[in-house]
């Protein structure tokens, strides 16, 4: 499932890159199997364990965090195509120890069960505010629709997005 | 996944050069990684096509042309087309989810292959990942499987959204190889599976889609895309219908009309187009219209329903349409 992304690996350099990268402000370079995806270089080699892995195919956000200031599934892309890149995760989103406001939203809201998908959810729901898509409920639902929640806390999370946005 | 190379194109010149010794062009990845994890997808060498100047929305007074690495979510939010082109819009917004329409590039989604379980299933048989293997879908799970254009060797639904509107548009693909530069009309674009389903496109090998282009028309205007899918968002089609309509003085004066989810490619339906042409627009009429959705549907075990919903999303898009101001 981790194929290629562990760093005792010997470096192929015929099937390995390397990659310069930002993650939440800091510069990083990282050697990778080419296979690496964005996800597991996050999570295996930056050690950035707050962007989870679900599904592994796109389906269910646990994944999402922004590239450019764009929310994406970290699962569907090669670590390699983003030499360059500006990435934040949910790590990256607190400022001088003050949460985000849609994280406190998150909590003031009870906008979670398990916690597994909160990661996901927040960082597309940071991107679904900024895209301007928080008109009304049924507008938040459609464009979170690519977060799921087992728990089924979405009802929660609908109002946490809509508040942060009527805050931000 | 299989061990790959990996170089990113800095100009045509070099990913032309790549693809010509064997590499997979990657843009988006939103398919093909997830096809290469599953093993569906093996190629031993993979060039990024990103930095290739493929990124205009150039909108005329007569045309439009759309650059291939344009995200699905910059051309759903550009005001010219939503204006012009709502169609086009609609059906992007309606695909995938708000992620995978950022990163999913425009000339990738005419590419994505089909989302039939056999085909994603390396341990089933499928004639389009394993040509001569035979078909698990035609005597199996096929309730979201295709109703027109199908084989007796591949039945699988083309799962794209946007084709259905261009094709509804007549949009044409423009691609670069290296005897320069072709225009391919989307009619003629997208093969139906017959004997050979592994072969998808028309596409000469190694070329690039550079972009898509369509002429600014009054269906254009006034058009729209509908749905109709399991759940509310984030699935495929179970059938969806691209219309676009010029109406005046209550008279149908032209019409276009595609249907998704049916089909083995986006299908187009000049039987209904012909009925529609002429005539005093309103209800009797879509009802009428629309009974020619299915012609020629032959229908599997399991999606049987296809022929009356596909008639059912036609006729409803008719309506919506012809009532827009």
């Amino acid at each position: 499932m981790l194929a290629g992304c562990g760093e005792d690996e010997q470096a192929n350099t015929a099937t390995s890159s390397v990659v310069r990268v930002r993650i939440n402000g800091e510069a990083r370079e990282i050697t990778v199997d080419n296979r690496t995806s964005l996800l597991d270089m996050l999570r295996e080699r930056a050690n950035l364990t707050g962007t989870k892995k679900g599904c592994d195919q796109g389906a269910c956000g646990a994944c999402t965090i922004l590239v450019g200031g764009q929310r994406i599934v970290s699962c569907l892309t090669l670590a390699v195509m983003h030499d360059g890149a500006e990435i934040t995760t949910v790590e990256g989103l607190e400022r001088n120890g003050r949460l985000h406001p849609l994280q406190q939203a998150f909590i003031d809201e009870d906008a979670f069960q398990c916690g597994y998908c909160t990661a996901g959810q927040i960082m597309s729901g940071v991107g679904c505010i900024k895209e301007g898509h928080t008109g009304s409920d049924a507008e938040i639902r459609e464009w979170m629709s690519g977060n799921v929640c087992r728990c089924g806390a979405y009802t929660n999370i609908v109002t946490a997005v809509a508040n942060a946005a009527r805050n931000t | 996944m299989f061990p790959f190379q990996f170089t990113k194109a800095p100009d045509e010149a070099s990913a032309l050069a790549a693809a010509a010794s064997g590499a997979r062009y990657i843009a988006g990845g939103t398919t093909l990684v997830d096809l290469m994890r599953e093993t569906v997808e093996r190629p031993a060498a993979v060039v990024d096509i990103n930095a290739l100047p493929y990124r205009d929305i150039d909108l005329q007074a007569t045309r439009l042309r759309v650059g291939s690495l344009v995200r699905m979510s910059e051309l759903a939010t550009h005001q010219g087309v939503r204006s012009q082109f709502p169609v086009i819009a609609q059906a992007l917004e309606l695909s995938a989810s708000a992620q995978i329409r950022n990163m999913a590039s425009i000339g990738g989604n005419l590419m994505q292959r089909p989302r039939c379980l056999y085909f994603r299933d390396v341990s089933a048989a499928c004639n389009r990942r394993v040509p001569g293997s035979g078909c698990a879908a035609i005597e199996g799970r096929n309730r979201t499987h295709a109703i027109l254009g199908t084989s007796d060797s591949c039945v699988a639904t083309h799962p794209s959204d946007l084709a259905v509107a261009l094709t509804a548009l007549d949009a044409v693909v423009i691609t670069r190889d290296s005897s320069g530069e072709h225009r391919i009309p989307l009619s003629d674009f997208f093969r139906r599976p017959g004997g050979t389903p592994d072969q998808e496109h028309n596409l000469s090998a190694g070329a690039l889609i550079v972009g898509i282009e369509m002429r600014v028309v009054p269906e254009g205007r006034r058009s729209g895309y509908v749905k109709v899918r399991d759940r509310e968002s984030f699935e495929f089609a179970l059938a969806s219908a691209a219309v676009g309509l010029d109406i005046a003085a209550g008279k149908v004066r032209a019409a276009r009309v595609a249907v998704g989810g049916v089909g083995t490619v986006p299908w187009r339906l000049p039987a209904v187009e012909q009925a529609l042409v002429d005539r005093t627009a309103g209800p009797d009429l879509w009802r009428e219209a629309a009974s020619h959705a299915a012609d020629g549907a032959k229908p599997l075990s399991e999606n049987g329903f296809k022929v009356e919903l596909v008639k059912r999303t036609v006729e409803r898009q008719l309506a919506t349409v012809a009532g827009l101001p």
